[in-house]
């Protein structure tokens, strides 16, 4: 059986966690040590961070962030947002994140893919997409939370990122996200059709049946949730189950 | 109890040394073979690609160093690729000599299923186990059936002999060795240190032997 993990993330204005709608208009929530501190609790399967201002100036407290968290959080910590060469990512890993997402630094030299997965290994570098939808059936790759264009087509990009050793997309849809309306269940189906490695769903989930569809119509091999867990408004348990009634019916 | 970490220079040591430090270890992480000489416990961690780790474990002089330790019937651990260097070849990117202390190969997980169907690489999620050789006594001696692992990981260990396989899991289909044992020497293809309460309990079990 295949398992579909529940992802936590976390969008970080550093120092604190915020949450936005499609990638804008900002609301602060505080110090996120606690938000993670209760989902590894309630046996969430990954913790996301991403610095979404990504200035220079704040650097160091990601690193701090990223210390304090695996300091007493046992599960896989990935961090995304402002790296940009593979000091950039070997820093954080020694912070103690496991995987390193990037975007805007991939799509303007994809040598990067390359550079980091020989160096610390394809499963660490996590290709991260920020999708708009143009025509029927086709999206854009966006960067600097969905405000930049990037004349790229999501599924050429991807393709193109695995082979240059991407071991994993965390694929969000700039339409959906921050809106709880569901996901992008056509855009996830159009990628994981073409690639070969695992892909995981961020942005729009308002519902335990959005869950559901994540894995048996959009054939996600894990889902990221925000604002539902941010909000309290599922528990960790509620989207486990939920992802794990879909698999049973699907493999039954 | 003394533990010693190697750390040959491929990829994060934080959490590894942190969950074991949570288990009531007092470790020692070092960078030269001399210094692994009369531990309690050893253990070798390892990401990214086997080529490269092992490469990194004979330039710096540590194979003798684990073969030693392992000699003086103090229990082993390694993890991940720290688990696939024990066995004797590797077919990760061409072909390579591990350390040949559990005899086996490290193979590919298959990308198709028996269906036909894509099967996903590299295996990455939460699985539980089944048993391979009786859990008491050791390191798995307090994990239940319920209890899931994280997996991170394109190959898997295939011991030679089947009574080194101490725990077997399901990946869509596909039978991946978890854990072996021979011996004093333990290996996991899971991280303990990134699997929540039920890896540190591995973790102290480790330390308790």
């Amino acid at each position: 059986m295949r398992d579909v993990r529940v992802i936590a993330r976390l969008d970080i204005k550093s120092p604190n966690l915020i949450k936005g709608i499609q990638l804008e208009g900002l609301r602060k929530l505080g110090d996120p040590q606690p938000f993670v501190e209760s989902y590894y609790a309630q046996g969430i399967d990954e913790i996301c961070y991403m610095d979404i201002v990504a200035s220079l100036y704040d650097r160091n407290s990601l690193e701090d962030l990223l210390r304090k968290t695996a300091e007493n959080i046992f599960v896989p910590l990935t961090v995304g947002g402002g790296i940009r060469t593979v000091e950039n990512a070997a820093t954080l890993l020694q912070s103690g994140a496991d995987k390193v997402a990037i975007n805007t630094a991939a799509v303007r030299n994809p040598d990067l893919i390359r550079q980091i997965s020989e160096r610390f290994g394809s499963q660490c570098m996590v290709l991260s997409i920020e999708a708009k939808s143009t025509t029927a059936g086709k999206w854009t790759a966006f960067t600097d939370n969905g405000r930049e264009h990037t004349n790229r087509d999501v599924i050429e990009w991807v393709q193109e990122a695995v082979e240059l050793g991407v071991g994993e997309i965390l694929l969000t849809s700039v339409d959906q996200e921050g809106t709880q309306k569901g996901f992008d269940l056509e855009l996830c189906r159009a990628v994981t059709n073409v690639v070969e490695v695992p892909v995981i769903l961020s942005g729009g989930l308002g519902s335990l049946d959005d869950a559901k569809v994540a894995v048996s119509q959009g054939r996600a091999d894990a889902i990221a949730v925000a604002h539902a867990l941010h909000y309290n408004k599922f528990s960790v348990a509620q989207l486990k189950n939920s992802v794990k009634e879909a698999q049973s019916e699907s493999a039954a | 109890m003394n533990l010693t970490l190697i750390d040959y220079g491929t990829g994060n040591l934080f959490s590894v040394r942190r969950a074991l430090e949570v288990c009531g270890a007092n470790i020692r992480v070092i960078h030269h073979p001399n210094e692994a000489k009369n531990s309690d416990r050893l253990v070798v961690p390892g990401v990214g690609a086997f080529g490269s780790c092992i490469t990194e474990l004979h330039r710096l002089h540590f194979n003798d160093a684990i073969k030693e330790h392992i000699a003086t019937d103090r229990p082993f651990l390694g993890i991940c690729v720290g688990m696939q260097m024990l066995m004797t070849t590797s077919y990760e990117f061409g072909q390579h000599s591990g350390l040949n202390l559990i005899p086996g190969t490290v193979q590919e997980i298959p990308n198709r299923t028996d269906s036909g169907e894509v099967r996903k690489r590299p295996h990455i999620g939460w699985t539980s186990l089944s048993e391979g050789q009786p859990w008491s006594n050791t390191i798995l001696s307090q994990t239940t059936k319920d209890d899931r692992f994280y997996f991170v990981h394109s190959f898997s260990v295939v011991p030679d002999n089947p009574a080194h396989i101490l725990a077997l899991t399901d990946y869509d289909g596909h039978e991946i060795v978890a854990a072996v044992k021979k011996d004093n020497i333990f290996g996991t293809q899971f991280h303990p240190e990134k699997s929540g309460p039920a890896g540190l309990a591995i973790l102290k079990q480790f330390l308790s032997l």
